[in-house]
């Protein structure tokens, strides 16, 4: 339960803001960037919730933004929390870009959706689609808007009516690789974090039912599969799936939102080899050069490719006059990410490259004479493939209409928001022993 | 007031907008009033123009009525004469043929927080409460609880709770959770007043048929409506094991839900409702089926891993078997922000053991190597940690701390010593080698924890270090200039130095007790030297059994919150409580906990009260930094950490113990009239407590040492070192 919410810029300047409930006054809001500023200067750090004579800030970062609310009571930290987030999602899919200006251009139909979305601090209907059908840019005639069925429906998801000429599902089965690899290049941690992405483009009240090759499902119903199944750690589903159902027999059924939408998404916490590997040598000539030498290595079948790879090797922040020779793709210097970056636009499985980096270094070393040691980090994008080998099997589309509708399947793998490895080392340096 | 708004602008911005409020245009009037919530969005003050905003209410356009209503809701209390103009508005939209019109008439009305208002809501609400349609019955429900907010004494006229009850029931689920939502809010309201009686028709008691209308909605409303929900669940108190049992297995699914706060709702119900499962093997599978969705809300953006990451640790401090295998994935990102890599670290020591300890090292290693000086300290901090906790991995996390301090940068250094200082304490004697290493050193070190940390290594190994009394003479020269803690840590040291070596050291001891006594202005400091002057001029036997005595060895707490306290806080697991793991008494309402509450807590919860006692008694006695908590179990009722050392023979001592004694010197003199008595005890206590208060003596983990007189006096930073509590 939230008393007020509120979007601040940097400085802690409220830039709209809506009180739900009269306990705690709006001016509550001026105090939470001095708090924040307090806290920092007793060494302290600033946690998404804290309390200040009586009063609950929670708050959350978008960009050059906080999102923030107060509470004066014991209230769910998790939901005001999950509600901030929502609300930033909500604004970004109806202003694209979630800032300053596109707030004050606003701030009308941002009213009506603090409205809409939040009633006496407790959260009410979040989807933006469903919003949309109702709070729109356009000014509105009175007839013409009514809540939308699906505000209230069981089905709160789809409104009724939908009418397409061609009857299409685009399934996208999306795998993201976080891998964390040490100095040894042992593997320290991987995940997959997959999801499983629908665009639906379906007449009326659709039932649909989507088959993977899901290892508990199999064993449950004890049919043998053919080939590979998998074991999903831990599914998530759009709430359009009967949650029930998928507990007693495993089965996905659901109708689905109209559009594009996340259908499910799953975790597996089973060991990835790195698909693309990365290891780099590096020779400081403290006072005058930095030398880098970075071998790329595509570990995974010849007949799948990597596209768009972009390697980010960190550098030291006085580093100057860059050179760069690679055996293949184009090597850039970001100056303000304190790295450079190795981009091959098609990286065949099983290949490998190399590339040579060159700096200048100040003869003059700073005070701070820490050195950063910031992971090698990979961007990439395998089409047709999945690590996890999890396979769609059938997609079943029923509708009281009885249209045949077209599925359509696509796979890819990428890197996750953290694939990284600590494989720059140091010539001379020992690395770090084993234990 | 009024009067002055109105007449005062001839000209300004507030003059124009009155006329274009005025105009005969319809865009302009719409344009004006789009002005007008600009200027107040920026903070300017524009109540001045109610009575023409309020012209603009009753239009066909839905955005500008919302508009009209917005400022409404903000500026009604300033002219609360005026808003009954709005009353006719209102009603007739509240029969408007448009849901949402209606919808919004109603919500709008119970947001205008003035008397006058108020009083035209209730027919109105009576009306929405039995629309047709589901969307204006679902804010209609909230409305009561708003109007139960403003005048409780209306709704209870209205009958509109009656009619609430009877809503549980609708056949929309969005209305039953909304209805849910607003019968909890109200009940929130009632037991906050002091004066709540158990009868009071405004508390929402869920009986099982309540119960069981509410599984049904669980499964088919939307998000927030099941967090609503489970919020309730979490409140039922269950018949038998077999509705127990019934409720965990209905609210299962629900951990597969996208939404992380359904997914904690989940787990706060299944923690709650599990304590009444018999069935072994179904308790087993929910705690299995917990990990994958705790795990996976680590995916989510930073401040949610931080809720996750923050109730994770309670839920590890009542079943640490829930995550056994899954350390790994607690390793910190290298852009994670801080708090949650400190959210990380904590919870990774907490689920090392034998088997991952070495994975564990090699990640605490990489981290000490990191820019951040916090996190880096936090990080050796962890090492230590480790080496106490694991008794097999001791000696590797010994190697990686000497690693560690041949890097020779300053604050890994200093850390390290004073983690050093707690392996010593843990494995007496095993890690002599490492000594010299730490003595060379000894001039780095410029923070007085470090310095402390190795004046106590120097002082405990006195005997076994050849220039042990050089290394003190360093800091004897400088004694007067040191912080209060090294000065304390030199002073035992140096004691402990002349106990083994009476020989060589006099002068030195002498110099110190002089120096302690006369120049030092801490009385803690001159008063232990006191001590230390009189033990040992008058019996340095006794000295010896007090100051070189056998000293129990730390170990790390399993909890950081008291029994009785955790299980309130896993009640309440996603909370703001539970985040902070601090009863909601003590930041809501004054930040102060008033016997009240507390009384009628206990009068409520007494019969779960004696079972969790009993289990409480039963799983050690932790002390709690908590006063409420000696309010739930007092201190003669449960042996804390000092009362559980057994120690309590002389009447002087169990004075102290219990905080009664009144003199505190009577207390030292009685303990002097017994020296010969069990040597562990006075004045360690004594140096710690006598003037500091008891306070000091609050951790658990520190108590056993604390008790000793010569051990180096806990100062509460070195106490936190040991707590982990980040």
């Amino acid at each position: 339960m939230a008393s007020l919410v509120a979007i601040l810029d940097l400085k802690g300047k409220p830039l709209i803001q809506r009180s739900y409930r009269d306990d705690v006054p709006s001016s509550y809001i001026e105090r939470f960037l001095p708090l924040i500023l307090d806290i920092e200067e007793e060494g302290q750090q600033v946690t998404p919730c804290f309390s200040n004579q009586g009063i609950n800030y929670i708050h959350i970062r978008h960009s050059n933004l906080y999102l923030l609310a107060l509470s004066r009571r014991d209230s769910n930290a998790a939901e005001i929390i999950l509600f901030l987030h929502r609300l930033s999602q909500v604004l970004v899919e109806y202003f694209k870009e979630l800032e300053e200006e596109s707030i004050r251009d606003n701030f009308v139909i941002i009213y009506e959706l603090l409205d809409e979305m939040m009633d006496f601090g407790y959260p009410q209907t979040t989807e933006s689609k469903i919003l949309q059908e109702y709070i729109t840019q356009e000014s509105h005639k009175l007839e013409i808007v009514r809540p939308p069925m699906a505000v209230t429906n069981a089905v709160s998801w789809r409104s009724e009516g939908i009418r397409y000429r061609k009857n299409e599902v685009f399934l996208d089965v999306i795998e993201s690789v976080n891998l964390l690899v040490n100095a040894n290049g042992n593997v320290v941690r991987s995940e997959i974090l997959g999801a499983v992405k629908m665009k639906c483009y379906l007449s009326g009240m659709p039932e649909l039912r989507l088959g993977l090759n899901d290892k508990v499902m199999f064993e449950t119903t004890g049919r043998t599969s053919r080939g590979k199944s998998i074991e999903l750690e831990d599914v998530k589903f759009h709430q359009c799936v009967r949650l029930s159902r998928f507990e007693n027999d495993r089965t996905i059924s659901f109708i689905p939102p109209d559009g594009e939408f996340e259908l499910m998404s799953y975790r597996l916490s089973q060991a990835v080899k790195p698909l693309v590997w990365v290891e780099a040598a590096i020779e400081n000539h403290k006072g005058s050069r930095i030398e880098y030498m970075v071998k790329v290595r595509a570990q995974f079948k010849r007949r799948s490719t990597a596209n768009n790879v972009e390697i980010y090797v960190s550098v030291p922040e006085d580093a100057d006059t860059p050179k760069f020779r690679a055996s293949t793709g184009t090597v850039q210097y970001a100056p303000d990410k304190a790295a450079f970056i190795w981009k091959i636009k098609q990286l065949g499985g099983g290949r490998d490259f190399l590339m040579r980096a060159h700096f200048g270094l100040p003869s003059v070393k700073s005070e701070q004479d820490v050195e950063k040691r910031v992971p090698i980090t990979v961007k990439f994008e395998i089409p047709y493939f999945t690590v996890s080998g999890i396979q769609v099997r059938y997609l079943k589309i029923v509708e009281k209409s009885g249209y045949q509708a077209l599925p359509w399947v696509r796979y890819i793998t990428q890197n996750g928001d953290d694939y990284s490895l600590r494989t720059a080392l140091e010539k001379g340096s020992a690395p770090i022993v084993p234990m | 007031m009024n009067v002055f708004a109105r007449a005062a602008p001839k000209k300004g911005e507030n003059f124009e907008l009155r006329a274009d409020l005025n105009s005969e245009y319809k865009d302009k009037r719409k344009d004006a009033i789009k002005r007008v919530i600009a200027n107040m969005t920026v903070g300017k003050d524009v109540s001045g123009l109610f009575p023409d905003v309020l012209k603009n209410m009753q239009t066909e356009d839905i955005e500008q009525k919302k508009l009209v209503y917005l400022y409404l809701i903000n500026y009604a209390k300033t002219q609360p004469d005026l808003v009954i103009l709005a009353v006719n508005t209102f009603v007739k939209d509240s029969d408007d043929s448009n849901p949402l019109i209606r919808a919004l008439a109603i919500r709008t009305m119970a947001c205008i927080r003035v008397e006058k208002i108020i009083d035209y809501l209730s027919s109105p609400l009576q009306k929405c409460l039995h629309d047709e349609n589901p969307y204006v019955r679902k804010t209609a429900a909230l409305c009561v609880a708003k109007l139960y907010d403003l005048k409780p004494e209306l709704v209870l006229e209205n009958g509109f709770l009656d009619q609430l009850h009877e809503m549980i029931s609708d056949s929309n689920p969005m209305v039953v959770a909304n209805t849910v939502t607003a019968l909890s809010d109200i009940h929130v309201s009632a037991t906050s007043q002091p004066s709540t009686s158990s009868s009071d028709p405004a508390l929402f008691t869920i009986t099982s048929a309540i119960l069981n209308k509410l599984l049904i909605a669980l499964n088919e409303c939307s998000e927030w409506g099941r967090v609503a929900i489970l919020s309730a669940l979490a409140r039922y108190e269950a018949q038998d094991d077999k509705e127990s049992e019934h409720i965990c297995e209905r609210v299962v699914p629900q951990f597969q839900h996208a939404n992380g706060s359904v997914v904690l709702g989940a787990v706060r119900v299944i923690m709650i409702h599990m304590r009444g499962v018999r069935r072994e093997d179904l308790t087993k599978q929910l705690v299995r089926k917990m990990a994958p969705p705790l795990v996976t809300l680590l995916s989510s953006p930073p401040e949610v891993q931080w809720v996750a990451l923050r109730n994770i640790n309670l839920l590890l401090q009542k079943r640490s078997d829930i995550l056994s295998n899954e350390m790994r994935v607690f390793f910190c990102k290298y852009n994670d922000p801080l708090y949650v890599k400190v959210e990380k670290l904590d919870i990774m020591v907490r689920l090392a053991n034998d088997s991952n300890v070495d994975a564990l090292l090699s990640e605490l290693k990489e981290y000490a190597s990191e820019v951040d000086v916090d996190f880096v300290r936090r990080s050796i901090k962890a090492i230590g940690q480790a080496a106490i906790k694991i008794d097999s991995g001791a000696e590797r996390c010994v190697n990686v701390l000497l690693d560690l301090i041949a890097t020779r940068v300053s604050y890994v250094v200093q850390e390290a010593v004073v983690v050093m200082k707690d392996i010593f304490r843990k494995y007496p004697s095993t890690y002599e080698g490492v000594i010299p290493t730490l003595c060379a050193n000894l001039e780095e070190l410029d923070e007085p924890e470090a310095k402390a940390s190795l004046i106590w290594i120097i002082g405990e190994y006195a005997n076994k270090i050849d220039n042990a009394d050089e290394l003190l003479s360093i800091f004897v020269e400088t004694f007067t200039e040191e912080s209060y803690s090294v000065q304390l840590q030199t002073l035992t040291a140096v004691v402990k130095l002349f106990l083994y070596k009476p020989d060589t050291s006099q002068a030195i001891v002498q110099s110190v007790l002089n120096t302690a006594t006369k120049d030092c202005d801490s009385p803690d400091v001159r008063d232990r030297a006191y001590i230390y002057w009189r033990l040992l001029s008058t019996d340095p036997g006794a000295a010896k059994s007090v100051v070189l005595a056998h000293r129990p060895p730390i170990t790390l707490p399993r909890t950081t919150v008291a029994p009785a306290l955790l299980n309130e806080l896993i009640g309440e697991i996603s909370s703001l409580a539970s985040v902070y793991q601090k009863p909601a008494e003590t930041f809501i309402g004054q930040g102060r906990v008033g016997i009240d509450s507390v009384q009628r807590k206990n009068d409520l919860a007494d019969d779960r009260q004696s079972t969790q006692k009993a289990l409480a008694t039963v799983a050690a006695g932790q002390q709690s930094e908590n006063l409420l908590d000696f309010d739930d179990e007092p201190a003669s009722d449960q042996p804390t950490g000092l009362a559980a050392t057994q120690v309590l023979q002389t009447p002087a001592a169990v004075n102290l113990l219990q905080g009664t004694s009144s003199n505190p010197l009577d207390d030292l003199v009685s303990l002097f009239g017994n020296t010969s008595m069990t040597p562990a005890i006075a004045p360690g206590i004594g140096s710690a407590n006598m003037f500091g208060g008891m306070g000091s003596v609050g951790s658990p983990v520190v108590t056993p040492v604390a008790q000793h007189p010569l051990s180096p006096a806990p100062a509460p930073g070195q106490q936190e070192d040991l707590l982990g509590l980040f």
